[in-house]
């Protein structure tokens, strides 16, 4: 890899704080152009593998290559090919979004003339040329994730770092997000690190992703890939009379082996991923009147499950428990 | 890359615009101590009759208190707008420029010195205003004005040290009470000859601050004295040459970057 490449290689990577290992010997490859989702739950070493991605933080053991440079003896050229929006949108709440972004394309070293034209184009893509003027501290969250994001993109990165763009975020406002960050990767062919303890972050904007787990990579593919790995989806009916549910055990039975479902309903897992239809067929045909029928597709929260024996939800405080 | 002094300028502009957005950190330095100077000034009056006291207008011996006082906030104000620069993570995104750590500290105390300057000329408006004559003369209080400065900025940089050390805005506003027993235990009230209690003067003797004051006072009250704005303005050097060092490792382990 040279420094033209807009990849990240990653061999061996460990973090160590007073002997606990928060990122303990993690490899991974992102390809030019890609948007990896780092999928994890609280305190899995996501945002600490960021920190050392970007320079902020040396590595304890283990080399990284961002943009073709080494991340340690080279931290100055990383940095000038890559943007950040870290953890916190880290911004002034007394400075307005215009003077954020003429600070930073100032240290940049962008001409008085330059500062201000990017700036003008800068706001205008996030969508804040109207709050432009404003003090920070009058912004909702998904205008600071904004400006977070146009403050990483003054310098017009290869290779951008976000860390947890969305969490706090309203739907709209993720969704808003979500699109820039697709059109950064699709047209401008930025490559983007995303970090998120969301399962639909990772499976909607991902075209790969790496499950981070009490600081190991416990897997890593694109989500459809993923899934495919946990097995076929499920299928999960609720009687609308208990008198039936072995009935309806019954009918499904041939669609499939009994898997573990809600008390009150009977689940199966599918043999083909095609015959949800034929299931509604048999159940009509039997005469079984249902109170609730779904069909659950693997998520990537199954993968998690099958990887690591716990849900990616509460897993942060089952660690804590723990 | 951009030049050292055009990125203390770009933090400076920064430092100084946080400062004047933030009314309590303007306008708390220059009540208070004025409000401190009208109760010392009206309680202390009698001290002009003690014999070898250097002026018989105890107002314009006092005068020199809230210059001080003004450096202590500016210690303060600094602090605590660093530590949350690193509490917010905005010193991250600073470090991901190629921003020299230096330009962070500079530009910072860019802001101190701002407001000095604004606080050390409305002290001295109220000087005018209580009839207070400076002896140094128009010159004396361009010197006035520079020492004042170069003492918040100093200050400033302790502020900066005690931010970086601690990262947090608490932590630096713990400080302010251990900083301003400095103050006290200094010359602020008497003339180090004056002071009749034996540990008191030494003491104030042994403290720098005695210095700062010393040096201020002498152009308010007694003219040009040489020898008390030698040891003002080197103390000063010192202060800020000691406290901008330790600042700048300080910093270079917090902004751990390779």
């Amino acid at each position: 890899m040279n420094g033209a490449d807009n990849g990240i290689e990653v061999e061996g990577l460990v973090r160590e704080f007073k002997g606990l290992r928060a990122v303990d010997g993690i490899d991974l490859t992102v390809a030019p152009g890609e948007i990896y989702g780092f999928l994890g739950p609280n305190g899995a070493g996501k945002s600490t593998t960021v920190h050392m991605l970007t320079t902020l933080l040396p590595p304890s053991a283990g080399s990284a290559r961002v943009a073709g440079f080494d991340i340690v003896r080279e931290g100055p050229k990383v940095r000038a090919a890559i943007g950040a929006a870290l953890q916190e949108a880290a911004l002034d709440p007394l400075l307005t979004g215009r003077e954020h972004l003429r600070l930073q394309t100032g240290l940049h070293g962008f001409s008085r003339e330059e500062r201000k034209a990017r700036t003008a184009e800068l706001l205008e893509r996030v969508g804040l040329v109207g709050a432009a003027d404003r003090r920070v501290r009058t912004y909702s969250g998904g205008m600071k994730r904004r400006l977070d994001l146009a403050l990483a993109l003054v310098h017009r990165p290869r290779i951008l770092f976000l860390d947890e763009p969305t969490t706090g975020l309203d739907p709209q406002s993720r969704s808003a997000l979500w699109q820039e960050v697709g059109r950064l990767a699709k047209d401008e062919g930025v490559t983007i690190f995303l970090t998120t303890q969301y399962l639909e972050e990772a499976d909607v904007l991902a075209d790969r992703v790496g499950i981070i787990d009490r600081g190991h990579i416990v897997a890593e593919g694109t989500p459809t890939g993923l899934k495919a790995e946990i097995g076929r989806p499920s299928v999960e009916a609720v009687p609308a009379k208990p008198t039936e549910r072995n009935r309806l055990a019954a009918t499904l039975a041939r669609f499939g082996e009994a898997v573990n479902g809600s008390p009150t309903a009977v689940a199966v897992r599918l043999e083909r991923t095609d015959n949800l239809v034929d299931v509604v067929r048999a159940l009509d045909a039997a005469g079984l009147v249902l109170e609730d029928l779904r069909l659950h597709a693997p998520s990537l929260d199954d993968v998690f499950l099958a990887k690591t024996g716990r849900h990616l939800e509460g897993a942060e405080d089952e660690d804590a428990d723990g | 890359m951009m030049p050292l002094v055009g990125e203390v300028a770009q933090l400076g502009r920064r430092s100084v615009v946080r400062t004047l957005r933030q009314p309590a950190n303007v306008i708390a330095p220059v009540l208070f101590p004025i409000a401190l100077l009208a109760v010392n000034s009206g309680g202390l009056a009698a001290a002009t009759k003690i014999p070898g006291f250097p002026t018989h207008f105890y107002a314009a011996f006092a005068l020199a208190v809230p210059f001080m006082q003004g450096a202590l906030f500016a210690t303060m104000n600094a602090g605590t707008d660093l530590a949350r620069d690193i509490q917010t993570g905005f010193l991250n995104r600073l470090a991901l420029t190629p921003m020299r750590g230096l330009a962070l500290i500079a530009g910072q105390l860019a802001g101190v010195a701002a407001a000095a300057l604004v606080q050390a000329i409305i002290y001295i408006c109220v000087g005018f205003v209580i009839g207070v004559h400076f002896q140094s003369g128009p010159v004396g209080i361009g010197v006035l004005l520079l020492l004042a400065v170069l003492i918040a900025i100093s200050f400033g940089a302790v502020g900066a040290l005690l931010a970086l050390r601690t990262g947090s805005g608490e932590a630096v506003q713990g400080f302010f009470p251990l900083l301003f027993v400095f103050l006290i235990i200094s010359s602020f009230n008497l003339p180090r000859n004056l002071i009749e209690i034996g540990w008191f003067r030494a003491v104030a003797t042994a403290n720098p601050v005695s210095y700062l004051i010393e040096g201020i006072r002498s152009l308010i009250i007694e003219g040009w004295n040489g020898e008390a704005l030698a040891l003002a303005f080197a103390v000063t050097a010192i202060l800020a040459v000691v406290a901008f060092g330790l600042a700048s490792l300080a910093l270079r382990q917090r902004m751990a970057r390779t």
